[in-house]
């Protein structure tokens, strides 16, 4: 019984799942940012899983440049928090709803 | 053999980690929680003989990103009991319906053997990831990518400090 590629898959696919449930019910805005670096780390699992399948190196580096983005949406994520916090007395993100019609 | 054991051990703690971010209800305890994930899922990077990637999961998201973010998190302040959201049901409704969908298309994907993506591949043996050729097409075939990745950092910081940095009034002249 070897572990192929599609296991990593599921994993992945699993995970991925729990990331978006995360993002729906939780209402805590830096909470909301870990799930979306889970839903991020559940691709890259994807990109490792066939890049190891196919015998690339492509698939490692695609997964390096999405930790770089993850990196950057942290950054500005946290600013946006941080910053919002400073001007409405830490708001929930479901209380900013001015741009809405 | 040994990659069965590792996989169900690390496919455990990932999931039993993002479990516990989603629904801890103290956001240090998500946190505690995220974390373990993102170390399990650097130990299968490794396992998938991606060792580079490993370490910058590590590196980057486990130490870097976790840093801000309970930084952050202890500026903003911790309420101890941070409910749910399970005031309008007919959310939860939905959400429940899609994550269940997913979960059952996948489920039933996996059982009947349809979940085979890769045709005829070769399953590689774990070796050590090949920097040099990792190097080499990182620098040739994705040399725009990652010029393109540079500029995105660098906007972010901008942005990061557009965002949330304080101007001083009256600076000098």
């Amino acid at each position: 019984m070897t572990v192929g590629p599609s296991w990593y898959m599921t994993l992945a696919a699993v995970l991925f799942v729990v990331g978006l449930l995360g993002m729906m019910i939780r209402k805590n805005f830096l909470v909301q940012l870990m799930c979306l670096q889970l839903m991020l780390n559940a691709v890259g699992l994807t990109f490792v899983a066939a890049g190891r399948a196919r015998g690339y190196a492509n698939g490692e580096i695609a997964a390096l440049f999405l930790v770089v983005t993850a990196a950057a949406e942290a950054t500005v994520g946290l600013a946006i928090a941080v910053s919002v916090f400073r001007n409405r007395n830490g708001a929930s993100p479901d209380e900013l709803s001015g741009l809405k019609g | 053999m040994m990659e069965l054991v590792l996989f169900f051990l690390l496919g455990a703690t990932v999931l039993a980690g993002a479990v516990v971010t989603v629904l801890a209800k103290n956001s240090i305890h998500s946190a505690i929680g995220f974390m373990g994930t993102l170390l399990s899922l650097a130990i299968l990077y490794v396992v998938n003989s991606a060792h580079l990637l490993g370490v910058v999961v590590v590196i980057v998201c486990a130490g870097t990103v976790m840093t801000l973010l309970l930084f952050v998190m202890m500026l903003v302040g911790v309420n101890a009991e941070e409910p749910l959201r399970e005031d309008n049901s007919s959310q939860m409704k939905i959400v429940a319906g899609i994550g269940l969908g997913m979960l059952a298309l996948g489920a039933v994907a996996a059982f009947t053997g349809q979940l085979d993506w890769f045709p005829g591949s070769r399953t590689v043996p774990q070796e050590g990831s090949d920097l040099v050729e990792l190097a080499e097409s990182l620098f040739t075939d994705w040399v725009l990518v990652f010029e393109a990745t540079a500029l995105l950092l660098a906007t972010a910081v901008a942005g990061a400090i557009a965002l949330a940095g304080r101007e001083k009034k009256g600076r000098g002249s």
